[in-house]
């Protein structure tokens, strides 16, 4: 396997900031002051978790603070990952139009893995129905100007699993340490 | 939106309160981090505090919204990629199993494709992904494509619903 190739943004985190994280990753509590719940359970102050949360909006590493739905559960039963073949000189401005879009919640450049894998941007579009997000689709290659464009719709069929991402999360390294202590 | 036929397939989403409702759409982004933050959104909304943790009580049961909180950017405290396999029908479901089963892995979907395994993978540091997907490749027993995010264009504002009613 190819080493992993990643963006060069990683905000540098102390262990208080990794606490706070695994605190809210899941979600706030829901009672009346849930700063104070999460302050209380961390050993310091309901002022320092409000600030150390803000200073994680500001940095950008929250990069949304709020509801967070679940589009299926909504009636939005079909998710349709549009995936595009964009030449490299036009996929910052075609994959910024893409993004625009009410029913589109993702527009992310990735490598392309030839020759097993050509596409080079990825767009994830919700609808109703299989049928509201192929019409979508063709809106946006309306608009957006990607009539020339190679794409492909690929719709999900199974759900496995869907939960909000853990950064804290060490399961699997201490595992893996474990079996080679084995061998 | 003129899609009478879809208001018939989607009777779920008529089945919330227009309270329920405003939360859903109104406050998916720029939650206040005041020390009362419940109480702010019934302020708004000209409820009682006691409405609105009833409210997202219910919806969190009913699996309606995942949480209240933070959205995280990808690749900026952790790192993250998304994985394709490419996995014959009759091993799918033992397969996602697997993949499933990684602590590290947060959503795991089947696509009607040649790669039809797709699943996220998070980690706390590029070491760390790195084990995880040798570590999914050896219990799967199928080759893994890693498509690491390089560009994000997509400016998050939260979903907008569009009610049926």
């Amino acid at each position: 396997m190819k080493t992993v190739e990643l963006n060069n943004q990683v905000v540098q985190l102390t262990a208080d900031d990794r606490a706070l994280i695994k605190a809210v990753e899941g979600g706030l509590p829901v009672v009346s002051r849930p700063y104070e719940a999460i302050a209380n359970n961390l050993g310091c102050s309901e002022q320092e978790v409000i600030s150390r949360l803000q200073h994680l909006i500001d940095n950008g590493a929250i990069k949304r603070y709020g509801v967070v739905v679940r589009h299926k559960e909504l009636g939005y039963t079909a998710n349709g990952m549009v995936v595009w073949n964009i030449p490299d000189d036009k996929v910052d401005a075609m994959g910024a139009c893409i993004g625009d879009y009410d029913c589109v919640t993702l527009s992310y450049r990735r490598p392309r893995r030839l020759p097993d894998w050509s596409y080079n941007l990825f767009t994830m579009v919700h609808g109703r129905n299989r049928e509201e997000v192929t019409r979508i689709v063709a809106e946006i290659v309306e608009s957006c100007g990607l009539q020339n464009i190679e794409h492909t719709i690929l719709f999900s069929t199974r759900r496995f699993k869907q939960r909000g991402a853990s950064y804290t999360e060490n399961t699997t390294t201490t595992k893996h340490k474990k079996l080679q202590l084995v061998k | 939106m003129n899609d009478t036929k879809n208001d018939s397939t989607n009777d779920s989403i008529t089945k919330f309160t227009p309270l329920e409702q405003h939360l859903l759409n109104d406050f998916q982004r720029d939650l206040s981090l005041s020390a009362t933050p419940y109480a702010d959104i019934a302020n708004q909304l000209g409820v009682s505090e006691e409405d609105i943790l009833k409210s997202v009580q219910s919806l969190q049961s009913r699996g309606v919204i995942s949480r209240v909180g933070p959205v995280f950017q990808p690749n900026r405290i952790g790192v993250s990629t998304l994985a394709a396999m490419s996995v014959p029908t009759e091993d799918i479901e033992c397969v996602a199993r697997i993949v499933s089963a990684f602590p590290e892995v947060n959503h795991n979907y089947e696509r009607d494709h040649k790669y039809n395994l797709w699943f996220v993978v998070t980690a706390s540091s590029e070491e760390h992904l790195n084990i995880v997907l040798y570590e999914i490749e050896q219990h799967a027993e199928y080759p893994l494509m890693s498509l690491p995010m390089l560009d994000d264009y997509f400016i998050d504002l939260g979903f907008k619903l569009k009610w049926a009613n």
